[in-house]
């Protein structure tokens, strides 16, 4: 350890408050990158999921409506 | 090659080889960086000119190799793009634009907080500042036209130009401290040279900037992955993957 005590490595000869401010928003903003991406990452199949689900319900039901007839119609030619 | 190639270029493919990757990506870049740090924080010897100031040399430096790097792939990818027309280049570009943009500000933003006790000033508009300054709204520029036109390949083609013009910013970045009289100290990092500073500081420093590059690697990965499924949602090897999880 290059510090006699913990305190003096906190406070390193004054020089603590930059330091420790440029790791702590070092590690903020590489862990909260992290995170986003997963998080959306998971938001996207998520989504992709529901539409999925969606689609295939909706693609069922054309099945129960009455199928197109061709009947003859009777129109007047005269 | 060129089947190696074309296969690079499917995004199934890719798809599966980066989910394989990517547990060993976090788990080497966490381990690394970790070490690279706290050896760094705790460890290393204090400098004789700057005294403790200069630990953060450990998160500066890799974060601004970063900032380069990806700078480069970007432009390397954007050749890809304008000249094979490779789906998966586009894809890259927007996946790793927002790293390369946080990268950049960190080693903006770490300079400036080491800049006040080592130099007596939060900035100053010296060469390899300023150059720096011009990346991070280059990538800016990138992430915004991007989102500005909503068509796939005309957005892919006007980012490709956009980062190859670009790319002229990147060798002044690295001579700017050869060129001119800044303030900023010359490249303590180099690979063909032997380094400058003793072994204490040098290796937590190599950790540190490895780590960070794999660290890196599994952003690009599960960002990609994130890009491919929403370009890709359509077809029917994403429904198939999505309904069984998504792994």
């Amino acid at each position: 350890m290059a510090f006699d005590s913990f305190s003096a490595f906190i406070v390193m000869e004054g020089h603590g408050p930059y330091v420790w401010a440029c790791y702590a928003v070092f590690a903020l903003l590489v862990a909260g990158l992290m995170i986003w991406s997963v998080k959306r990452h998971q938001s996207v199949i998520d989504a992709c999921q529901r539409r999925y689900v969606h689609d295939a319900k909706n693609s069922r039901r054309p099945a129960h409506k009455a199928s197109a007839t061709f009947t003859r119609v009777e129109i007047s030619q005269d | 090659m060129w089947q190696w190639f074309h296969k690079l270029g499917s995004p199934k493919w890719f798809f599966g080889i980066a989910t394989r990757f990517m547990p060993w990506l976090l788990a080497g870049g966490i381990l690394l960086l970790a070490a690279g740090l706290i050896w760094g924080l705790a460890f290393a010897p204090e400098d004789h000119r700057q005294g403790n100031s200069y630990r953060i040399i450990f998160i500066h430096v890799p974060s601004a190799f970063l900032a380069q790097s990806i700078y480069i792939s970007m432009a390397v990818a954007a050749v890809v793009t304008l000249v094979w027309r490779m789906k998966l280049a586009d894809v890259f570009v927007k996946a790793i634009a927002p790293v390369g943009l946080i990268f950049t500000f960190l080693s903006l933003f770490t300079g400036a907080v080491w800049g006040k006790p080592t130099w007596g000033t939060w900035w100053v508009w010296d060469a390899r500042l300023t150059s720096m300054l011009i990346l991070l709204f280059l990538y800016g520029g990138v992430i915004a036209l991007d989102r500005a036109i909503n068509d796939e390949k005309s957005a892919a083609r006007a980012v490709a130009v956009l980062v190859l013009v670009g790319v002229v910013n990147i060798p002044i970045i690295k001579y700017s401290v050869d060129w001119w009289n800044t303030l900023h100290q010359p490249a303590t990092f180099k690979l063909t040279e032997k380094p400058t500073m003793p072994m204490e500081m040098w290796l937590p420093l190599l950790l540190s900037v490895l780590g960070l590059y794999l660290l890196f690697g599994w952003l690009t990965c599960i960002r990609m992955k994130t890009e491919i499924l929403i370009r890709e949602q359509r077809t029917r090897w994403v429904r198939e993957l999505v309904m069984a999880g998504g792994k």
